[in-house]
C-alpha cells in the first residue's frame, strides 16, 4: 500500500507539529508514508472565492505530487473535501480522478480504511469540546448533522472515545460554523470575529479545557478569538491527541 | 450527534445565557408554560436608555452592496445583534423538535423536493391549467412580465374600482416589485395588516426577515416607532400594550378599506384555488373584508394538485417558526357573491432564472425562512445588511438575478457552511449554488478587482513550489503572504495573540528537509 502524506499550506506553515503528528500516527500503524516534496496546496483559497481558473496550476501541481498512491492521507477534512469534491478547474482525466477518489482525512482513513480499535499509547485526561470543521461535517461527513433526521453517528468522537481520560464536553450549538470560512474572513472581518467569539465562549461555557478538531484551520481562527476575550482555551489537532499528546 | 447542551429546565441551551437571566411573565400562557407559538418569542430587555437600532446596508446605486460595513454597524449595537441571534436561533431549534417529531421528516423533503421540481418542469402547462381552472371558478386572471407590469395592473384593477386604500397581508412579491411606494405615488393609501410589515412600514424599512420582518427590532425600537407615528406611550415596551395599540389604530382603516391584497404560498393547477398561511388571521381580513381581492402570485408559487399541498403545509410551518401548521391555512378558490377576485401572475425574472442551469432549482423555494435561521452569518448580520429584497442564504442565490452588479458581493457573505441547504424544506442546495455563484461572478469579472487580484497571485505563489517555499520560510513573510485568508482579519488577534517568534521556526517542509522524515519511534 502506498500512501502519501499530504501537509496543507497553512499547517505546513503555522501548524508542523500537526503534520509530524500525523506522520508518527501512520507509523504506529505500520505506514510509513511518502511524502512527495513539491506539494503546496489544495487551492481551496482560489476555488472558494470562485476564481477557479486562478486555482487550475495549483490543482494541476496537486495532482502531479498524488498521482499513483493508493491513499493520499492529510490532516485536514476541509482540504480533502475541496480535493473530493471541487477539484473540478483542471480537465478531469482519469488520473485527476483517481487522486479526488483517494484523498482522505486522518480520521476518515483511520475509521474507514485502517478501522483501528484503540490508542493505547494515548492518553489525554481533559474536558475536550470537539469542534467539526463545516467541511468535514457537511461536505465529507463525519459525522451526523444537527439539521437531519439521521441516525446519530461521529468518526472522530469514535476515535477520540479510545483514548484514555478524554471527557467530552456539550456545547449549546453543537455543530454551529466558527466564522473563519477561508477567505470569508477576509471579505467578512465583523461577522466572522462574532462568530468566532461566540464558538469559543459555547466551548468555555460547556466547561471545555480543550478544544479538539480534525482542521487547523478554524482551530488558528478561535484561537485568536479566544485570545482576544481572554479565554483560558487550549487547542490540539485530533491527531496530535491521538498520536498521544497529553495536553 | 445529540451533544446539544441544555439547562436544567429542559430549555435549550444559550450561548448568551444573560438572556435567559430574567422571566418575563407577558412570554407565559395561562397553564404558566412558555408561549412557543409566537413567530419569534421576545426576550426581555435592560432598563432605560434603549439601544438605537442599528440601520441596514447603504445603498449606493449599482455599486456591490457593503455587507460586510453594513454587519459590522449591527454587531457593534450588542443588544440588537444578541437578541437577534439568539431569537433566530430559538427558531431553529424549534425547527429541529418539530424535524424529530416526524420519523419521515427527510422523506417530506425529497417529496416535496420532486413535486417542486416536476412542476417547474412542466411550468407553463400547469399555469395555463391554473389559469383555466381560476376563469372558470368566475377569477381574473392576468400576466404580468416584470415588476413595473404588476403593479401598472394592480393600479388599474385599483383605479377601476376607484379605490383610495388597499389593505395587504404580507407579500414578498410585492416587496420585490416596489408596489406599495408605485401605488403611494398614485395617490394610493397602502396599509400592512401583518403587525411585524405594519412596523416596517411605519418605520419606513424594509422588512429584514422575510417571515418575521421585524424580528431585528427590540420592544424598545417598537415603542419607539409607534410613539413617533401612532402616538403611543415612549416608555411602555409591553408587546401586549403595543400589539393592542396598532390593532386599535388599524383595525378601523381596514373595516373602510376599497380592495385586499394578499400573496400566496400555494397556488394549485387542478383547482384553480390558491394558499395563504399566515399566523394573525391578517390574509383573511385583507381577503374578506372589502369586497375586492387581489392576490399578486409569482409563477413558481405552482402545484400540480391539492393532494400535493399536505406535503408543503406539514413542511411550512415546521420549518419557518417550528410550530406544526401556521394558525390559518386558508383556501380561496373564487369571489364571493358580489365581489370580485382577481390573480396577477408574476414572472419577474422567473422563467429567466428557470433557464439557468445551475440555479433554476432555487426556484423551488417556498419562502419559510428556515435557511435565515439557521444562517450563522444572517443571524450575527440582520437581515438589512444585505440591502435586498431577500436575505440570508436564499437571498445570496436569488439577489444577484435582479442585478448582477449590486448584489455581487452578496454571495461572499456566506461560510459556505451547508447549515442551509440541511434546513430547506424543498431541498435547495443553497450553500452549492451559493459556491456556484462565486464562480459565475468571477467568470463575468464581476467580484471585484481587488478580490480578484488578490486570488490571482495567491495561484502564482501556491502553484510554484519554490516560490511558495520562499514565501513561507519566515513567519514575517508567511504571515503577509500564506494564509492571508488566516491572518488578514483585523479582528482576529491571531497573529498578535500567538505572538510567533521570528526566528528559529520551521516549516513542516523544513523539518523534513533536515530530518529526512525520521521520528522517534513511540514519540
Amino acid at each position: 500500500m502506498r500512501v502519501a502524506l499530504f501537509v496543507p499550506c497553512y499547517v505546513d506553515a503555522f501548524e508542523p507539529q500537526v503534520g509530524i503528528a500525523t506522520l508518527q500516527l501512520l507509523r504506529r500503524f505500520g505506514i510509513d508514508p511518502e511524502y512527495p516534496f513539491d506539494q503546496t496546496c489544495c487551492g481551496q483559497p482560489m476555488v472558494n472565492s470562485g476564481c477557479h481558473a486562478e486555482a487550475a496550476a495549483t490543482e494541476a501541481l496537486f495532482v502531479r505530487n498524488f498521482a499513483g498512491f493508493d491513499h493520499i492521507v492529510t490532516p485536514s477534512g476541509s482540504c480533502t473535501h475541496q480535493v473530493r469534491c471541487h477539484l473540478t478547474a483542471i480537465p478531469q482525466t482519469p488520473e485527476v480522478q483517481q487522486v479526488r477518489a483517494r484523498v482522505r482525512d486522518i480520521v476518515e482513513f483511520l475509521h474507514d480504511v485502517l478501522q483501528v480499535d484503540g490508542f493505547p499509547w494515548a492518553e489525554f485526561p481533559h474536558k475536550v469540546s470537539y469542534h467539526n470543521n463545516c467541511n468535514a461535517l457537511r461536505g465529507i461527513f463525519h459525522a451526523s448533522m444537527s439539521e437531519r433526521r439521521e441516525p446519530a453517528f461521529s468518526k472522530p468522537l469514535d476515535l477520540l472515545r479510545m483514548v484514555n481520560g478524554v471527557e467530552l464536553v456539550e456545547k449549546a450549538r453543537p455543530d454551529e460554523c466558527c466564522g473563519f470560512g477561508g477567505t470569508f474572513c477576509v471579505f467578512e472581518p465583523a461577522v466572522s470575529a462574532k462568530m468566532g467569539q461566540d464558538k469559543v465562549r459555547d466551548h468555555h461555557q460547556a466547561g471545555a479545557e480543550y478544544v479538539v478538531s480534525a482542521d487547523s484551520s478554524c482551530m488558528l481562527h478561535q484561537k485568536g478569538c479566544a485570545v482576544e476575550l481572554g479565554l483560558p482555551l487550549k487547542f490540539r489537532h485530533i491527531a496530535e491527541v491521538l498520536n498521544g499528546d497529553r495536553g | 450527534m445529540s451533544e446539544q447542551r441544555r439547562e436544567a429546565d429542559g430549555a435549550p441551551g444559550l450561548i448568551n445565557p444573560e438572556l435567559r437571566a430574567e422571566t418575563d411573565e407577558g412570554e407565559r400562557g395561562p397553564d404558566g408554560a412558555r408561549l412557543t407559538h409566537a413567530e419569534a418569542s421576545s426576550r426581555p430587555l435592560r432598563p432605560l436608555p434603549p439601544e438605537p437600532q442599528p440601520r441596514g446596508a447603504r445603498l449606493r446605486g449599482n455599486r456591490p452592496i457593503d455587507h460586510d460595513e453594513a454587519a459590522r454597524r449591527f454587531i457593534e449595537a450588542p443588544e440588537h445583534a444578541t437578541v437577534h441571534d439568539e431569537r433566530l436561533w430559538d427558531l431553529r431549534q424549534k425547527r429541529d423538535g418539530q424535524m424529530h417529531a416526524i420519523p419521515e421528516w427527510e422523506e417530506l423533503r425529497e417529496l416535496a423536493s420532486r413535486i417542486k421540481q416536476h412542476t417547474l418542469a412542466h411550468l407553463a402547462d400547469y399555469l395555463e391549467q391554473f389559469e383555466a381552472n381560476a376563469k372558470a371558478n368566475g377569477v381574473h386572471v392576468h400576466w404580468a412580465e416584470d415588476a413595473g407590469a404588476h403593479n401598472r395592473i394592480v393600479h388599474g384593477i385599483l383605479a377601476d374600482h376607484g379605490v383610495k386604500r388597499l389593505i395587504k397581508s404580507k407579500s414578498m412579491l410585492t416587496e420585490e416589485t416596489g408596489m406599495r411606494e408605485f401605488l403611494g405615488h398614485a395617490g394610493i393609501e397602502v396599509v400592512e395588516t401583518d403587525l411585524g410589515e405594519r412596523i416596517q412600514q411605519l418605520d419606513d424599512e424594509a422588512p429584514s426577515h422575510i417571515v418575521v420582518p421585524a424580528t431585528h427590532k427590540l420592544r424598545s425600537d417598537v415603542a419607539r416607532v409607534f410613539a413617533d407615528t401612532l402616538g403611543t406611550d415612549p416608555d411602555n415596551w409591553d408587546a401586549h400594550y403595543l400589539a393592542e395599540q396598532q390593532r386599535e389604530k388599524t383595525r378601523p382603516l381596514i373595516l373602510d378599506a376599497g380592495a385586499g391584497l394578499t400573496g400566496a404560498n400555494f397556488a394549485v393547477a387542478e383547482t384553480g384555488s390558491f394558499v395563504v398561511c399566515t399566523n394573525e388571521g391578517n390574509a383573511d381580513l385583507s381577503a374578506n373584508v372589502p369586497p375586492l381581492h387581489i392576490a399578486s402570485i409569482g409563477i413558481e408559487k405552482l402545484i400540480p394538485r391539492v393532494a400535493d399541498l399536505g406535503v408543503f403545509i406539514r413542511l411550512l410551518s415546521r420549518s419557518a417558526l417550528g410550530s406544526p401548521i401556521t394558525q390559518y391555512t386558508s383556501h380561496f378558490r373564487g369571489p364571493r357573491k358580489g365581489g370580485e377576485m382577481h390573480v396577477v401572475l408574476v414572472d419577474n425574472g422567473r422563467s429567466a432564472r428557470l433557464g439557468m442551469a445551475e440555479f433554476w432549482t432555487s426556484l423551488k423555494c417556498i419562502r419559510c425562512g428556515a435557511c435565515m435561521n439557521t444562517c450563522p452569518v444572517y443571524r450575527r448580520s440582520g437581515g438589512l445588511s444585505y440591502g435586498a429584497t431577500y436575505s440570508g442564504p436564499i437571498g445570496l442565490i436569488l439577489d444577484p438575478t435582479f442585478n448582477r452588479r449590486r448584489y455581487s458581493s452578496l454571495p461572499f457573505a456566506s461560510t459556505l457552511n451547508g447549515s442551509c441547504s440541511n434546513v430547506c424544506p424543498v431541498k435547495i442546495n443553497i450553500h452549492e449554488q451559493i459556491f456556484g455563484w462565486r464562480k459565475a461572478l468571477a467568470e463575468t469579472h464581476d467580484i471585484g478587482a481587488g478580490k480578484r487580484a488578490m486570488m490571482k497571485a495567491a495561484g502564482q505563489v501556491l502553484s510554484r513550489p519554490a516560490l511558495f517555499r520562499a514565501a513561507i520560510a519566515t513567519a514575517d513573510s508567511a504571515l503577509r503572504i500564506l494564509p492571508d485568508f488566516v491572518v488578514a482579519n483585523p479582528l482576529n488577534t491571531w497573529t498578535k495573540g500567538r505572538a510567533m517568534p521570528d526566528a528559529p521556526r520551521e516549516t513542516f517542509h523544513q523539518w523534513w528537509a533536515r530530518t529526512g522524515g525520521k521520528t522517534e519511534p513511540g514519540a
